[in-house]
């Protein structure tokens, strides 16, 4: 796997690119600021919203065997995946039973996360992502570089020429409306031809045993209204206690993600239909490691909004990908490491701890403390990105050092006055690639506070 | 009440003049100040790499040199975050409980401690000010432009407002990090370059002369790529603009 700040690298050789995806999704920043603006109780419903989820987590067992409880009352039959590869068999065995080969899927990063779609087409059941950015990078054959934007990395200049390959669209065709109206028809015949519908889940309501869908589209609806059979996948952390906590999220969850007040629809599917069948996938994966972890659950808490990526200053200039984890971006960061230490270890790294994360997330996870402890959980199990543990303990040594510690840095900036100028030897050649070292002074503050300390005597 | 001043490694070196500029500054407003000459590092650098358990003896010594000060004065949010956020892996001494309490960052001093509410300062030049994120984010010495809703309040803004002369110019964006982080520029070198430009073109289209911050080292990464790149704007430690009576 290619490191993250490789994949960075050749991101920013494209400069005028990464501009252009940095203000893409600093627009959407404020578009976020703005909504957030008009709601005075926001510091207020972020703190509720947090609290909710602790809570929820703090009994999932619980509330996760009442939704069941309450879910089978409403007809619905639920399933228990452990992992990804148990939540792509259940899928598999429900349409295997209604020989189902074509499914239309609306955007679930559960199903992203658990490779769903490549374990179906094996199987020969032809997978249609119905949201339209996912559909682009299905085309594509690509993963979603965010959550909720999964082809922003794309300008519409390249979508045109894709739809002009895939859905024979005029050729140089860039108008939004014309290209969505085109992948519109071209949806609307797997609609009405799909024999299951998949969708992922927001919310699950534990009281009622109902699962919540937000989207804008209103794909995962007409897939769902249109096909006998819905497949709801639902990490166990989606769980919230009553249906009238649920405005609590959904006055944030619009919000941060885009910017709007609230989805164009929020679906709530609690029966299935007269001679249908409705199915709930309760997927772990990797989630009750992380619960069982006290530094990291809170990191479940997370409703899967974006604010975090749209606000990290790396994200924006890296790109999605860059990650290579279905999460990109600082919540991926603290939520990856934890599921493969050794691949998913360098994430925590590629952040300055700049905190934006943490003020912006709707639910209050504390994303930059998180990274900063998983970083010393790397270092610890001895792993590259946290450096060689010998050197790093004799410069600990040397920093508790008085003497040790003056000397080094005499001899630092000394060595900075005989190589003035562009500076290119030591291990400063990565910070010297395109900047300067500071100029030395001839003497340091210590050595000018003891001669005026001198003086003055 | 005698105040301990702590200079940042890095600023020691590289940047006395900003630490002689905070030095000046609190003697000028009648504090008596003390540099403990056997001070080293705040143990940051190791921690924020990874390796907070090496850090622990600089922690330590950190606590021995100080403890006897009723503060300790830094002129770097960032260093003032670690003592306060990350001392926590500490046995919590008495000693380290106070340390803790009673590190402050200079312009938390000055403001929340000292109270002043004028300087004799002159500073006639076009300044851009950049938020630095640990002082920001971590010591809160200003509302983050994500909390849109917390009354809007800067200690940096409102130190320079004392300044005669001085003109603050308004940024696209007020709050963004420079891209030094510490290892992660050089973990992240292209990023972190890139950060750093984008924060320079936002001062200098907007006609600063000076960007000025409360943390030298991300003032240090910006110098960096403003040398390389010959671009003609200046940086400045706050503490040399609030220290600055002579022109």
């Amino acid at each position: 796997m290619m490191p993250h700040a490789q994949k960075a690298a050749i991101f920013n050789k494209d400069e005028a690119r990464t501009d252009w995806h940095d203000a893409s999704l600093w627009m959407v920043r404020k578009k976020r600021d703005f909504a957030v603006s008009e709601i005075p109780e926001w510091e207020f419903l972020r703190e509720f919203a947090s609290d909710i989820k602790m809570h929820t987590l703090s009994k999932l067992d619980d509330y996760l065997e009442a939704f069941e409880k309450a879910a089978i009352q409403n007809g619905a039959i639920v399933h228990w995946a452990a992992d990804a590869k148990e939540h792509n068999d259940i899928v598999l065995s429900i349409l295997n039973k209604h020989q189902a080969k074509k499914m239309v899927k609306s955007k679930s990063m559960l199903t992203e996360e658990c490779h769903l779609n490549e374990f179906l087409e094996l199987h020969n059941i032809e997978v249609i992502d119905s949201d339209l950015g996912e559909r682009i990078i299905q085309m594509l054959n690509e993963p979603p570089s965010h959550i909720v934007l999964p082809a922003i990395h794309l300008k519409k200049e390249e979508i045109g020429e894709l739809f002009h390959r895939e859905l024979h669209t005029e050729k140089g065709a860039t108008d939004p409306q014309y290209l969505t109206e085109a992948a519109r028809h071209h949806l609307r015949e797997k609609f009405h031809t799909a024999q299951v519908a998949l969708t992922g889940v927001n919310f699950g309501i534990a009281e009622t045993g109902e699962v919540v869908v937000c989207t804008n589209e209103g794909n995962a609806d007409m897939g769902v209204h249109l096909t006998p059979v819905q497949i709801h996948s639902m990490g166990i952390e989606k769980l919230i206690p009553r249906r009238s906590d649920l405005a609590v999220f959904t006055r944030l969850l619009a919000r941060s993600a885009t910017g709007q007040p609230v989805t164009v629809f929020t679906s709530h599917h609690r029966n299935p239909k007269p001679a249908g069948e409705m199915h709930i996938i309760l997927v772990d994966n990797g989630r009750t490691e992380q619960l069982g972890k006290p530094d990291f659950r809170s990191s479940l808490k997370c409703i899967r909004c974006g604010a975090c990526m749209n606000t990290c200053p790396i994200y924006r200039r890296s790109g999605g990908h860059s990650y290579e984890t279905t999460i990109p971006g600082p919540i991926g960061s603290i939520l990856t490491p934890g599921v493969d230490l050794k691949k998913h270890g360098q994430l925590p790294f590629a952040s300055t701890l700049c905190g934006s994360c943490t003020d912006v997330c709707p639910v209050k996870i504390d994303i930059h403390t998180q990274l900063y402890k998983w970083r010393q959980i790397v270092s610890e199990a001895g792993l590259p990105e946290g450096g060689n543990k010998t050197m790093m303990s004799i410069m600990g040594n040397g920093l508790a050092s008085p003497s040790f510690f003056h000397r080094l840095g005499n001899i630092g900036r000394k060595l900075l006055r005989l190589f003035p100028g562009k500076e290119r030897f030591l291990s400063f050649t990565v910070w010297t690639k395109d900047r300067d070292l500071p100029k030395a002074p001839v003497e340091s503050f210590r050595e000018w506070y003891a001669k005026q300390a001198r003086d003055a005597q | 009440m005698k105040v301990g001043l702590f200079i940042p490694c890095y600023m020691d070196q590289f940047y006395p003049q900003a630490a002689i500029a905070t030095y000046k500054l609190l003697l000028k407003l009648g504090c008596d100040v003390a540099y403990p000459e056997g001070q080293t590092c705040c143990g940051q650098p190791l921690a924020n790499a990874g390796n907070e358990a090496a850090s622990r003896g600089s922690y330590l010594h950190f606590v021995t040199m100080f403890e006897k000060y009723d503060y300790i004065v830094a002129p770097s949010g960032s260093c003032v975050y670690h003592v306060r956020h990350h001392f926590d892996t500490l046995d919590q001494t008495d000693a380290v409980k106070k340390v803790r309490a009673q590190t402050l960052d200079l312009t938390e001093f000055l403001l929340d401690v000292l109270q002043i509410s004028s300087l004799p300062a002159k500073y006639p030049h076009k300044v851009g000010l950049h938020q630095s994120c640990h002082g920001l984010r971590g010591l809160h010495l200003a509302t983050s432009s994500e909390l849109v809703n917390k009354p809007a309040n800067s200690k940096l803004h409102e130190l320079l407002s004392m300044v005669e002369g001085l003109t603050l110019v308004e940024l696209d964006r007020k709050d963004e990090c420079c891209g030094f982080g510490g290892t992660f520029s050089v973990k992240e070198p292209a990023i972190s370059v890139k950060m750093g430009k984008d924060r320079i073109r936002d001062h200098f289209s907007k006609g600063a002369e000076v960007i000025t911050a409360g943390d030298m080292s991300c003032l240090m990464h910006l110098e960096g790529i403003i040398s390389r790149q010959n671009i003609p704007i200046k940086v400045i430690h706050i503490a040399e603009i609030l220290n600055a009576d002579e022109i």
